[in-house]
């Protein structure tokens, strides 16, 4: 017997609708169960002091500067180099076997365990290189760790920039260079934007990489090479180790929230963004 | 005699073992319009990026054979002043997905014009496209919100930004309607008063109504070139006459 195609199509409709909705639901529940937990440890004063009693007590703010820190530093790392092998991959070089390998590496390296990279950098940076457990040691590590993402989304971004308009700047007398700073990287900048977003959650939600280089002191980092933690780390130590699941949840609430207006402000700037451009 | 703007001698070009251009012997004259007609694939649009160097960017191609612009060899010119020298608009409609301001200032800032001169050279420009009173509240606004026309001035506008002496149309009307068609027409001839113009066009009328001058291309060669007038009423060659009768093509 023929299954009615009209019913088939409705079927699939309210299917996918069906999925879509789950997604949204499962993130609406998760964001609902941490902030019943956390909100009621969760104020201004707990963002703003000191931790006290291995975090017993007190707030977390070295923490939330530990995360801010890293993921700033390895975005400042990571996005020239990554977006320096996109800029040669597309523009620079034709497909070769040396860009088959490249981009092996790049992939291969998106498909490692992060604890892998955490070894890598204790023995690498840590140990080998003497920087000890420190915010640098960690920041190197996340660079390479998220280095493979943004190659990739910067690659996909310039690619898909229309050939036309570099022929056309050419036409200007604009050389390769002026090309690929004045045409393609404005016209690519959304999906490059979009790349060192999610590069910035992989940063402020990494655990293991981060406590194997740069360890976890809850002390304020003043320099590049002082230990610190990150509100991962220190949501992972409360829990684990059972020191408090009142302040663990709580900060677990402020980690949730900022990587929530993390994706906000990304999603509203490259709004912008295209609308300048398009 | 009269003075060739753009000129080519025995002008050959390979796409690997292609052959493209077969002994092109061509001339543009300056101050007028020359046309360029025939069937699709004669290698049209490829004679026309030999004056600019745009095949040089297309891999595989070699050349044999000369160009000369302004009876200066091709070699002997720096390619970023070639391209000042020499404009290009193109067959769709292409502005940078920029600003209608960011659009024209490019060419001048590649070129490395004065700041101070950028809102003067963009309203020349605009007004010699007459696009100026249409646009000149727009400035901020995207390109591409503007219509295909528009479009088109604009990039003729961009072209005219770094002062070239000529200009080279690659079928710029084919993405356009029989009004707007017209309107580029027009500016065509309002501009040959102050460039050399060479078109491509697949649009027989469109060639009789704005050149003076129409070369005949069939599978990389020239096959004849001459007055307009007297190509499309009195061919001298019957592939000419085929052609433009409408006999094949
Ligand atoms: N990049 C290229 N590589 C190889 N062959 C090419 C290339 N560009 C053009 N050709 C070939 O050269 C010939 C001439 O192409 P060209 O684009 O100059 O033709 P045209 O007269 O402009 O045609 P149309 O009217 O369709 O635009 C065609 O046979 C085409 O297949
Ligand atoms: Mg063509």
């Amino acid at each position: 017997m023929r299954v009615n195609p009209r019913f088939t199509d409705a079927l699939v409709r309210h299917f996918l609708n069906l999925q879509a909705y789950f997604t949204v639901g499962l993130l609406v529940v998760i964001v609902f169960i941490i902030f019943i937990k956390g909100i009621s440890n969760c104020s201004l004063s707990f963002m703003l002091t000191y931790p006290e009693d291995m975090g017993r007590h007190g707030g977390i703010f070295p923490a939330i500067m530990g995360t801010v820190f890293l993921a700033a530093l390895s975005i400042v790392f990571a996005t020239p180099l990554g977006l320096g092998t996109a800029i040669y991959l597309t523009e620079y070089t034709r497909e070769s076997r040396l860009t088959t390998i490249i981009r092996f590496g790049v992939e291969s390296l998106a498909g490692i365990p992060s604890i892998i990279y955490g070894l890598f950098g204790f023995i690498f940076f840590v140990i080998k290189l003497g920087m000890g457990w420190s915010l640098l040691s960690g920041a190197l590590t996340m660079t390479i760790m998220i280095l493979p993402t943004i190659i990739r989304t910067s690659e996909e971004a310039i690619k898909a920039v229309p050939r036309n308009l570099r022929i056309v700047s050419h036409s200007l007398g604009a050389t390769k260079w002026e090309t690929t700073v004045k045409v393609v990287l404005p016209s690519a900048a959304p999906g490059i934007l979009t790349g060192i977003m999610l590069s910035i959650g992989r940063a402020v939600g990494e655990t293991a990489a981060v406590i194997f280089t740069m360890g976890s002191s809850l002390r304020l980092p003043a320099s590049l090479m002082d230990s610190g933690r990150t509100m991962a780390v220190h949501f992972y130590i409360l829990a684990r180790e059972g020191i408090s699941m009142e302040k663990a949840y709580a900060t677990a609430l402020v980690l949730v929230v900022s990587i929530l207006a993390i994706n906000i402000l990304a999603y509203y700037t490259m709004n912008r963004v295209i609308a300048k451009y398009s | 005699m009269m003075d060739c703007a753009l000129k080519t001698e025995k002008l050959n070009l390979f796409y690997g073992t292609f052959h493209g251009l077969k002994n092109v012997d061509f001339c543009v004259y300056r101050n007028a319009i020359t046309s360029l007609i025939g069937p699709s694939g004669c290698g049209k649009s490829t004679l026309l990026r030999c004056f600019n160097r745009m095949n040089d960017i297309i891999d595989d191609v070699s050349v044999n054979g000369s160009v000369l612009v302004n009876n200066r060899p091709l070699e002997e010119i720096d390619i970023i002043e070639l391209r000042k020298k020499v404009g290009m608009v193109f067959q769709r409609p292409n502005p940078f997905p920029f600003s209608v301001r960011e659009n024209l200032v490019y060419g001048l800032k590649v070129h490395g014009y004065k700041r101070s001169d950028y809102d003067d050279i963009m309203e020349r420009c605009l007004r010699a496209v007459g696009l100026w009173d249409d646009i000149k509240d727009k400035m901020n606004t995207p390109a591409l919100s503007l219509s295909e026309e528009m479009k088109q001035r604009l990039c003729v506008a961009r072209v005219l930004t770094v002062e070239p002496e000529i200009i080279l149309l690659d079928e710029p009307c084919s993405a356009l309607d029989p009004i707007a068609t017209m309107k580029i027409e027009e500016l065509m001839i309002e501009l040959k008063r102050f460039y050399t113009i060479l078109i491509v066009t697949h649009n027989m009328q469109q060639a009789a109504r704005v050149s003076d001058y129409t070369g005949f291309m069939l599978l990389g060669d020239l096959i004849e070139f001459g007055e307009t007038p007297k190509i499309f009423t009195a061919p001298q060659d019957e592939r000419t006459d085929g052609y433009i009768t409408g006999r094949f093509g």
